[in-house]
């Protein structure tokens, strides 16, 4: 017999995953892992956590239908898991007070975070509030220039926002920075992941705190009248992926697609479809798949959208590629930003740029599959972050008519 | 024993620490940085840290990150370091290598053992692998016989003290605080207690790094460390232009701070 792909534990999914991080860090990480391993075992925690996921996030989440949008996906019906709709605008805020829980737990005051699009940042700042912990986010400075919206409202919120100008000031500096953070304050700070990546219990830690939203959408598919034909989901690091994967995972009938960032094409290079375009590496704490030269140097990532701009990705996701499990297709800017069009247009829904790559998706898949098949997209996060970018995109600000 | 123990074991017989010299290969170009390396040698150092630089540098603080970044612009790869390692060891000093993981996982493990070999070298520290993360990297090294040099940190518990130890060859690299590379105004307390701990564990041989910059600091921690690991600050007297003199300069200070004589 088969056991369950569900929930796999780590640290190490099949070859992948793993903890390769300096020394200094390594008992924070035990710690953590203990930790975890307790909290994940104590009805208090789940009922403090189910409790901010109703009372403060607003869960469950919805499931909406979109006909008018669907009627350009080869007419197949297709539902979105609103992310969109919980506090602080996307699916961010699930892991994000999981960890800060755990953070009161051993007893730490003060988090910090990498952040690409600001959408973690944001959530990180949100949870740091209300939990009264003091709050330092690392984020590109390309990052901050392009999501500045962002960047004031963690100001706001009462974090520190530090700009990466090292490297390719993106995501991927604003993680090593965070690591450097982390390495000299260990003793009073954790690092409150943003992504299913990373050194162990991360992959695994977010993929749980995330994991509620295949539970929730799978008794609403039912409910709906039955389980979709496949599940789609954008894929940066792959936390809102993984985590509207997984209770999907032993239904071998529903096909399961990660969308990840294809830039300006993968064959051009600029690019951050990692699985399609990347081979076998250690970034960042795990081994998975990244993009690299010849000799192992991480190569610059390029996608419109800041959270998809990775050159990793989560190691569960390398496992599941490889085992067959899911699938993981690229998704060009200029197709995923054609979809954020077409969903705002016809449902007056605006999504993230990064969601808009699920998007594209389902249109690629339901015209392949037509009218009989039921797609489900996680919507993970809303667009308003996105709009001076799509504004320029679609030459929509004034004085700039074509 | 091996070509680093000797080397170490020849300085405690002088009475004095040795002195390891790191310094990113590439940097400010890959003709300079090897000139350094000779530099590195006449001025002083026992050991030599050649650094092939990485794009992601997690445990380097500003001075080397940039250095790095430098060096890849300029095109270094990673066979420079090996040919670093030829200089240094006709020069007379033992060279070793600090590389990030997957520099050598990309290159193959047993293959990134035996070029180190061939080329002169005698072991590996490995800032972002642990002995428990690394076990193909351990069997491709004792079979090569290149020394594993791993790290030991403030925050290392006994238990992976223990495991550190056992798994590492030649030295240990006692961090002396929690923290990245670069100039501290002094090295706290907290390393002489990683030393003795690392020592309790069964290391016979511990020297530090992160955080020496000057002769005063390393005649400091030589009282109670085998060896001083200094790389930021050679970096720096070095810098964008190249200047060997400087870099003679300092690492004449810091060669006399090992003997005591800072």
């Amino acid at each position: 017999m088969t056991g369950s792909l569900q929930s796999a534990p780590g640290p190490f999914f099949g070859e992948f995953g793993g903890r390769f991080v300096p020394e200094a860090l390594m008992a924070a990480l035990d710690e953590l892992t203990d930790a975890y391993d307790k909290a994940r075992v104590d009805p208090a925690f789940s009922e403090e956590l189910e409790r901010l996921a109703r009372d403060y996030t607003g869960r469950p989440s919805i499931i909406t239908e979109v006909p008018r949008f669907a009627a350009h996906a080869g007419g197949a019906r297709v539902f979105l898991k609103r992310e969109d709709l919980n506090h602080s605008g996307s699916h961010k805020i699930n892991n994000v007070l999981g960890q800060a829980l755990l953070t009161k737990r051993i007893g730490k005051k003060r988090v910090i975070a990498e952040t690409g699009a600001g959408q973690h940042g944001v959530a990180t700042a949100t949870a740091a509030a209300l939990m009264d912990l003091e709050c330092v986010i690392y984020m590109g400075e390309e990052d901050t220039e392009r999501q500045a919206l962002n960047v004031a409202r963690m100001r706001l919120l009462g974090a520190e926002v530090i700009p990466v100008a090292t490297g390719t000031r993106t995501l991927r500096d604003a993680i090593n920075e965070a690591f450097r953070d982390w390495v000299a304050n260990v003793e009073t700070t954790n690092y409150v992941f943003g992504t299913a990546a990373g050194p162990h219990p991360f992959p695994a830690m977010v993929r749980d705190f995330q994991r509620v939203i295949s539970v929730e959408s799978r008794e609403q598919m039912l409910a709906l009248g039955g389980l979709p034909d496949a599940v789609l989901a954008c894929v940066g690091g792959g936390s809102n992926a993984i985590g509207s994967f997984d209770a999907y995972l032993d239904d071998t009938d529903v096909r399961l697609i990660g969308c990840e960032a294809a830039g300006d094409g993968v064959e051009t290079g600029r690019h951050a479809a990692t699985l399609t375009g990347g081979r076998p590496g250690i970034l960042h704490g795990s081994m998975s798949y990244i993009l690299q030269d010849d000799e192992g140097q991480t190569q610059p990532s390029h996608s419109i959208s800041a959270g998809l701009d990775y050159p990793g990705v989560g190691p569960e996701h390398t496992w599941l590629s490889s085992i067959g499990r899911a699938e993981y297709w690229p998704v060009t800017d200029a197709e995923a930003m054609d979809a954020f069009r077409l969903l705002t247009r016809t449902e007056g829904i605006m999504p993230a740029i990064e969601s808009a790559h699920a998007l594209a998706g389902a249109i690629r898949l339901g015209t392949e599959l037509g009218p009989d098949a039921t797609l489900l997209v996680t919507l993970s996060g809303r667009g308003d972050k996105d709009v001076e970018q799509a504004a320029r995109w679609f030459d929509m600000f004034p004085g700039e008519d074509a | 024993m091996s070509a680093i123990t000797d080397r170490i074991d020849a300085c405690k017989a002088e009475g004095r620490a040795a002195l390891v010299g790191y310094l990113p290969v590439g940097y400010p170009d890959v003709d300079t940085s090897l000139e350094a390396m000779r530099v590195f040698v006449e001025a002083g150092c026992d050991i030599v840290e050649v650094g092939p630089p990485y794009s992601d540098p997690v445990l380097d603080g500003p001075v080397i990150q940039h250095a790095a970044a430098i060096a890849l612009e300029g095109g270094v790869r990673v066979d420079d370091a090996f040919r670093a390692v030829s200089v240094v060891a006709q020069a007379g000093a033992v060279p070793v290598i600090m590389a990030y993981a997957n520099l050598m996982l990309s290159r193959g493990w047993e293959r990134f053992a035996t070029d180190l070999v061939a080329a002169g070298g005698a072991g590996v520290i490995t800032p972002d692998l642990t002995p428990d993360a690394s076990p193909e990297w351990i069997a491709a090294a004792r079979a090569a016989e290149v020394d594993t040099i791993f790290l030991t940190a403030p925050s290392t518990t006994r238990e992976r003290m223990q495991l550190t130890a056992d798994a590492s060859r030649g030295f240990v690299y006692a961090t002396s605080l929690m923290g990245v590379t670069g100039e501290r105004a002094s090295v706290g307390d907290a390393a002489a207690d990683v030393v003795a701990r690392t020592r309790e564990a069964g290391a016979e041989r511990v020297c530090v790094g992160l955080g020496v910059s000057t002769g005063r600091q390393a005649a400091e921690v030589a009282r109670f460390a085998d060896g001083v690991i200094v790389g930021s600050a050679f970096v720096k007297a070095m810098g964008d232009a190249g200047d060997l003199k400087a870099l003679r300069v300092k690492v004449e200070e810091l060669a006399a701070g090992v003997r005591g004589e800072a």
